[in-house]
């Protein structure tokens, strides 16, 4: 949503996301780091220890249960013989079917996962690109392009955040199917609504950093000949790499996670509609199939978690720098 | 697979298209006379991005507003919307929801990420550990609702019981209880979904900000003869004041908007609708924009002064700095 003025842990974070993340008052965490050591060991007692994972077991539990639930035969999950998915460690009985069901498209009736996996990428990518390109000219104008208003703009785009995605989604849907007739079975609507949200929070972000790159650089370019475009695509993108990854994986995950947006501009069919809307209706009406939600969430969430682990270090950054988007 | 064919020509045709327009608006730039190459500049730059946001944010708030004083039908009714709002019963327990939502999220996540913060700072393993509980972050609402359903299943008593609760609940005696369906507690059993989710931001964020305390400030309280809770209440809580305050707003929005868990938990049924479900419910299936569009004008006058207030915490830090 803003800025969030806390130092990372990492002094990496510090010199990619320059000015959100200058701590107030900086400690030099080598020095300090054998003395804090020693504090820690004085202030970590036993008690601390034991909340810190029962913590961590709580809220790990929940995601384990889905998980081991996707292994287990249907009968096993559903109907009288079943029973709560701990008793997997005590009868082993395995099967990989329902992710073959869940991703197969046998029929109307089954989840169809594979068309909806599909789905969200083709949303996904495009949308993310869209948003890194065009918010980073915007950022680069913002930061380094002279006119009369740009700083009153730029806070104008920055308190864009505040309208709620809700309040968009009346006008914009009447827009696009009256207005401008725009066919529905195709992606452009996701694309563009998408595109249309994310843009305020991503230049924002990448305006803090490519606000920080040394003047002189551009300077120099500049007397050296180099044109606006010239200084934007071989000095500002390769620059701003770090901020750029950031602001990627976190529009990945944000529409890659989305209903709403879905929802409302989608049409639900498996021409267009993402995972996320597939698993939310399929686990909404109680069935006879039940037993293929675990595995269906859980091929829904495996891309996020990936990226998630994969890049967490990047994750971690942009939310340090940017807070959330909501 | 034949279906990958179709949606892959549409992305490549998206990316060509979008490729061609940013091509010449570079081509146009670059090539412009040297009098106008700068206004140029500045107008094709921005020029992509000021017009999506105006079509797609400015223009449907502004639009938004105005739905809300009309009916059904597009005809304007007045303040009606706002006076269902307020009167209706179900709109009132959507009002209250709302209220719990917004009071208990925030709280919850901040106190469960500030105490784990604390815990595993600089403890054997903290990476994994603060992986573990921040991991939720990364799973879409409707992936958290399927897995708490899952650990909210309900089964008649007397029978083997599927989710943990209630497998506890049996195992300590008592009956089994149907979480999601009996009100008004049930709304407190989404609202633990949404902590699940958020604790892990509030203990990234505030990891960090405990992490920029000074070490010598900690140690001279310690030689003070500060105890490890005054040392925390003293020293450490008003250095990460400002963390705790965006952490907080940022959650609080968050909470307003919450929209996803409910709707794949309950769909807002057995009394759990909160005011982000209820303006989908109330625009986009009980065919009433005007309420939908009013619903949504609250929200946004809701959210308003939290930002506000987030900004002017940030410019007086920004100042400090």
């Amino acid at each position: 949503m803003t800025a969030t003025p806390v130092p990372d842990e990492a002094s990496e974070a510090t010199r990619t996301l320059p000015r959100a993340e200058q701590p107030s008052i900086t400690g030099s965490p080598e020095d300090a780091a054998p003395i804090m050591r020693r504090v820690k060991q004085k202030l970590t007692s036993r008690w601390a220890t034991a909340a810190a994972l029962l913590i961590a077991v709580i809220w790990t539990v929940p995601t384990f249960g889905l998980f081991v639930s996707s292994f287990r035969p249907a009968a096993k999950q559903v109907g009288p013989r079943s029973d709560g998915w701990w008793n997997f460690f005590g009868d082993w009985q395995f099967t990989f079917q329902h992710y073959i069901d869940v991703t197969a498209s046998a029929g109307s009736q089954s989840p169809n996962l594979s068309q909806y996996f599909v789905n969200s990428l083709a949303i996904v990518i495009p949308v993310t690109l869209f948003i890194l390109v065009l918010a980073s000219m915007a950022a680069y104008i913002f930061a380094w392009g002279k006119f009369k208003g740009r700083d009153g703009l730029f806070i104008f785009v920055f308190a864009l955040q505040i309208i709620p995605l809700q309040m968009s989604l009346i006008p914009l849907l009447q827009l696009f199917t009256q207005v401008l007739q725009m066919p529905s079975g195709s992606y452009a609507q996701l694309w563009i609504a998408h595109t249309m949200f994310g843009l305020p929070l991503g230049i924002f972000l990448l305006h803090n950093f490519i606000s920080e790159i040394p003047g002189e650089m551009i300077e120099a370019a500049r007397v050296d000949g180099a044109g606006h475009t010239t200084i934007f695509w071989r000095i500002i993108l390769p620059l701003s790499v770090p901020a750029l990854a950031s602001l990627a994986i976190f529009q990945f995950l944000w529409v890659w996670n989305d209903l709403l947006v879905a929802l409302v501009f989608s049409g639900g069919t498996a021409d267009v509609a993402p995972i996320t809307q597939r698993l939310a209706e399929i686990s909404g009406t109680r069935g006879s199939r039940d037993y293929l939600n675990p595995a269906a969430a859980f091929v829904s969430i495996i891309v996020p978690l990936a990226v998630f682990f994969g890049l967490q270090r990047y994750f971690v950054r942009g939310l340090l720098a940017g807070g959330l988007k909501g | 697979m034949e279906f990958i064919g179709g949606k892959l020509l549409q992305v490549v045709i998206a990316l060509a298209v979008f490729a061609a327009i940013i091509g010449l608006i570079m081509l146009v730039v670059d090539k412009a006379p040297k009098s106008s190459k700068d206004k140029l500049t500045v107008i094709g730059f921005l020029a992509p991005a000021a017009i999506l946001m105006l079509v797609g944010l400015v223009y449907p708030a502004i639009q938004t507003s105005f739905f809300a004083f009309t009916d059904a039908k597009g005809q304007p009714n007045g303040v009606d919307n706002f006076v269902w709002m307020f009167t209706q019963p179900e709109a009132l327990v959507t009002l209250r929801n709302t209220i719990v939502w917004t009071v208990l999220v925030p709280l919850l996540s901040t106190g469960f990420g500030l105490a784990y913060a604390v815990f595993i700072d600089k403890a054997r393993g903290e990476k994994v550990l603060k992986a573990l509980v921040f991991m939720p972050m990364a799973i879409s609402f409707v992936g958290a609702g399927i897995i708490w359903k899952l650990v909210y299943d309900y089964r008649g008593p007397g029978i083997e019981q599927t989710g943990v609760l209630n497998f506890l609940r049996v195992a300590l005696g008592m009956q089994p209880k149907q979480f999601l369906l009996d009100a008004p507690e049930n709304t407190i059993f989404l609202i633990i979904v949404m902590v699940w989710i958020q604790t892990g931001f509030a203990m990234v964020v505030l990891s960090a900000a405990i992490k920029g305390v000074p070490t010598e400030l900690v140690e001279a309280a310690r030689l003070d003869g500060a105890n490890p809770w005054q040392q925390f209440r003293n020293v450490t809580v008003p250095g990460i004041r400002g963390a705790l305050v965006v952490v907080l707003t940022t959650i609080t929005i968050a909470t307003l908007k919450v929209f996803d868990i409910v709707r794949t938990m309950t769909a807002g049924n057995y009394d759990t609708s909160v005011v982000a479900n209820e303006m989908y419910t109330q625009a986009f299936r009980a065919g009433e924009p005007g309420r939908g569009a009013a619903l949504a004008l609250v929200l946004f006058l809701l959210v308003l002064p939290i930002v506000v207030y987030n900004a002017r915490v940030l410019r007086q830090q920004r100042e400090i700095r």
